[in-house]
Order: structure tokens, then sequence, then C-alpha cells
């Protein structure tokens, strides 16, 4: 018997049909404790719905989803406080201060000590010299580190994030990506997160779910996906699968 | 501090932050309420020399007034706090908090509540002075109308939340729309009895009726009648209920739909 710690996240025959498109197609997969999964895929595989039904924002059609050990769909209450999510799709409100959508924020997710909280994430995101700012002043960069210390408020056991570098600098993005790999490395947290940016990829995940018009077309670490299509990085194999390229799983 | 209270807390403060942020905001609530109480005591001080209806009771069209706004501002305070959310592409963020829905609901209540004393204290009070009518001569009363027409204005704003949230901003207008379908058949100004036949047996189900049914029996007879007060009461429970069961059902097809996610026209 394995004593390898059940996945946090279990997801079985998963299907979410949008009129007649079937946004997401029946998919199965799990993602490991402490680990960090990208949701890989073009415009409009169904990342996005995946992420969404996973957060409880979206019902789905059929299948389940085990977080924590719970049901998902049918108890999302007693697992919405282990988690937390950021986008840069999804705003915080522009006219509250900084300190203000944190305050709310925090208690929105049951902090015993709020205003120590923001403290500290204030010092770790250096942006406690934003935190009387109005929200909607910042820059897109700003903006991302307060989001993301919205997301990390409650100290998630699993945090879902989409697109987390989408718009930034260079710079700046990779001062995320660090955060988010330091984060990881000192609490455990499990990181399950979409994006478009291969080389970002290929250096904070361990996993990888290869999505294509709501299947999931291929999986697995990001050296052996390069090594298994024969190409020099993640980008060349994520062309070949966007562009009709055959997926090539491995025998299980 | 138990999770839905501080939940609670939270979404009135995210509110109160926006009120305290915006000067034109706090005056926007506390100026029509202002500008309808002159315009209706300066109608008042008219009709006073020329109705023998309103000679009986000086007060009775302010005192109407103010609490038409406690209406319109009740209904406003839940539906346009709700619109808010959707304005700043918040709502999605709400809802991926352990933030339920009922929570929600009781806290545009709680909003709508704050928002509503704000608009129409000031009013209230500068009545004396201005037409020399002081509303709170009705007595306790007066806190059974005002308690019965916040819960008619969360109704109905619940209402529109629920049909904003289904078919997206391109609704918001119904914030201040479908309020107004309530005006005419309400009795505000005229007794019920004034309607036609047909009309009067629309108005005897609106918990609004009851109200100023019940403000006019106290200003003219000295009577507060209860059973006019159970009327009230026994509608607006029905009304809140079946307000709330749609705003839960809405948010669950919500959810179907993707519209948490989708919020634009």
């Amino acid at each position: 018997m394995s004593d390898a710690p059940p996945p946090i996240v279990t997801v079985k025959g998963l299907t979410k049909i949008f009129d007649t498109v079937r946004a997401v197609d029946g998919i199965d997969f799990s993602v490991e404790r402490g680990s960090i999964t990208a949701l890989l895929g073009g415009n409009g595989a169904g990342k996005t719905t995946t992420l969404s039904m996973l957060l409880g924002l979206l019902l789905p059609d059929a299948g389940t989803i085990s977080i924590l050990g719970e049901d998902m769909i049918a108890h999302r209450h007693r697992v919405l406080p282990e988690m937390n999510f950021s986008s840069p799709y999804v705003d915080l409100p522009a006219r509250l201060k900084v300190v203000e959508n944190l305050t709310v924020y925090g208690n929105l997710y049951g902090l015993a000590n709020v205003k120590e909280r923001i403290a500290v994430l204030g010092q770790e995101l250096e942006i406690a010299n934003l935190m009387d700012r109005r929200t909607g002043s910042l820059s897109a960069g700003q903006k991302t580190r307060v989001a993301l210390a919205k997301a990390l408020l409650n100290e998630p056991t699993l945090l879902l994030l989409d697109e987390p570098t989408a718009s930034l600098d260079p710079d700046t993005g990779d001062w995320v990506r660090s955060y988010l790999e330091a984060y990881k490395t000192q609490t455990g947290a499990t990181i399950l997160l979409a994006s478009h940016n291969m080389a970002e990829v290929e250096r904070l995940c361990d996993h990888v779910l290869m999505m294509k018009a709501g299947r999931i077309e291929d999986e697995g670490a990001p050296r052996e996906l390069i090594s298994r299509y024969g190409r020099r990085n993640m980008e060349e194999v994520f062309l070949h699968l966007a562009r009709n390229g055959e997926a090539r799983r491995e025998a299980s | 501090m138990t999770g839905s209270f501080q939940r609670l807390k939270g979404m009135m403060l995210r509110h109160v932050y926006v009120l305290k942020a915006s000067w034109p905001r706090l005056l926007e609530l506390v100026y029509w309420p202002l500008v309808q109480m002159v315009l209706w005591g300066f109608i008042t001080r008219f009709f006073l020399n020329h109705s023998s209806w309103v000679a009986e009771a000086a007060g009775v069209l302010i005192s109407a007034v103010l609490l038409w706004d406690t209406l319109f501002r009740a209904n406003l305070g839940v539906s346009y706090t709700f619109v808010e959310e959707m304005w700043s592409r918040n709502l999605a963020q709400l809802f991926v908090s352990p933030l339920r829905p009922w929570e929600m609901l009781v806290s545009l209540m709680g909003v709508s509540a704050v928002r509503t004393l704000i608009s129409v204290t000031p009013a209230a009070f500068l009545a004396l002075p201005f037409f020399d009518v002081w509303i709170f001569d009705v007595g306790p009363p007066l806190m059974v109308f005002f308690a019965n027409l916040l819960v008619t204005g969360w109704t109905v704003g619940l209402v529109v939340v629920s049909l904003v949230l289904r078919f997206g901003l391109g609704a918001e207008s119904l914030c201040w729309l479908v309020i107004f379908l309530l005006a005419p058949i309400s009795g505000i100004y005229y007794p019920i009895a004034s309607l036609p036949d047909a009309v009067q047996y629309i108005s005897w189900v609106l918990p609004s009726s009851y109200v100023f049914e019940g403000m006019r029996s106290v200003l003219f007879d000295g009577v507060f009648r209860y059973d006019l007060l159970m009327g009230a009461v026994g509608f607006n429970l029905l009304y809140m209920t079946l307000a709330a069961l749609l705003f839960l059902r809405t948010f669950t097809v919500a959810r179907r739909k993707g519209l948490l996610l989708q919020q634009g026209e």
C-alpha cells in the first residue's frame, strides 16, 4: 500500500456544456499535494471553465470534483476557506483603498487577526507603501501584487491562479514567479495555475495538464513532455498539440 | 466571532468604505429626499388654504413623501449595492470566498438600512424648521411603518437583483424603474378608496398600501389600526420569502450558466 498522501484535487468525468458547445468534455485528472500544476491550452481549450468549476463559480453538467476530500459540488463552503484565487480578469473594487479591500476580504475569509496578516503580506509582497492608494489607481504590476495579497490572506492550502503574470513586464513577472516558488516551498501549498507563458510553466510546474477542445490531450512533468514529443521546450510541445499534432500519451 | 457574522461585517465594511470615500454619493443620498420634502412642503402650504382634506392633517403629504422615500431608498439600497459589485467586476471574487448567498442577501439588507437612514433622516428633521411639520408626531407607529416599508423595498430590490443577475447589466435600469410601479397604486398621497375599483383589488395585495392607509389613520383619526398592520406584515412576510427564494434560485441558475463570470451587458 502506498504511503503517498491522496491528491488534493480529484476530478472525474467533469463536463460542462454551453448550449451545444462542450466547453469541458468529461475530463479526469488529479493534483498532488504540494505540487505546482499547470493547465495549458489555447484560447477556448476549457482552462478557465475548469478553474471556474473547481472554484464553485460554475456548476458542471456531469462529473465529480473532490477537493481536500470534500465533494466540491455539494459542500463547497466546507472547502472554500482553504482555497483562494487570483486572476487579472477579475477585479477588486477600484474605489476602495488597498488596505480597505484587504480588510474586507480578510473578514470574508474569517481571519482572526486581519490587520496583522495585512501587515505581513504588505512586507512580503512589497505593497506596504500602496496600502492607502485607491486600488484603481495602481499599475498592472501593483494590481497583480495586491491581487496576490488578497489570494494569500487566508494562507490557502490550494491556490488557483489564472494567468498570474499576464500583462506584466519581464521584471515584475519574474518577481511574481520567484514569490510563488518561495511561497510553495515555505508553506507546502498546492498551486494550480492556467498560463500561456511556457517558460513560466517550465520553471514553476511539477506537472502539466494539456487541454484542447475541452479535453485533456496529455499530461506529465514538463521535462517528460518535452522528451516525449522530441521538442526543445514546452513552447514547441504546446504548438505541436495546438496545431493538431497527435498526442503521445504514455502507455499506462 | 462566528464566521457568518464576520463575513457580514466584511460586506458591510465594503460599502461603508465606498460611502466614506465619496461625498458626492452621500450628498446624492440626502439630496432627493430633501428636495421632495421641500416640494411637498410648498404643495402642503398651498393646499392648507385650498383643501379641507389636507387642512385636517397638515403633515400628511410630507409624512407620505418621507415614507415613500424610505420605500424607494430601501429598494435602491439593495439593488444598487448589488449592481455596484457587478460594475466593479467583484462578484466572482466574492463568491469564491466563503461568503454564502444568504449572507450576501442579508448584507444587502443591512447596507440598505444604513443608506436609507442616511437618506431620509435629514429631511425628516428639517421638515420642522422648514414647514413646521414634525413627522415624529406620528409616534411609535412611525417605526412600524418605517420597518414595513424597508422590508417592502428590500423585497422589490431582491426581485430586481435577481433579474439583473439573470439578464446582466443591460437590465440595471430596473433598479430605478420597478419600484415606481408601486407608486400610483399604493395610496401614497391619496386614499386607496379613491382609486378605480379594479385597481383597488391590486392595491390591497401590496404591503405598502396598508402602511400608507395606516399612516393616514393615525394622522387623521389618531387611531393605530392593527388590522392594517397585520395586512402589511403578512404580505411582507409572504413576498419577502418569495423574493429570497427567487434570489437563491437565480443564484443557482447563474452558477449553472456561468453568469457570475460574465457580468457585462
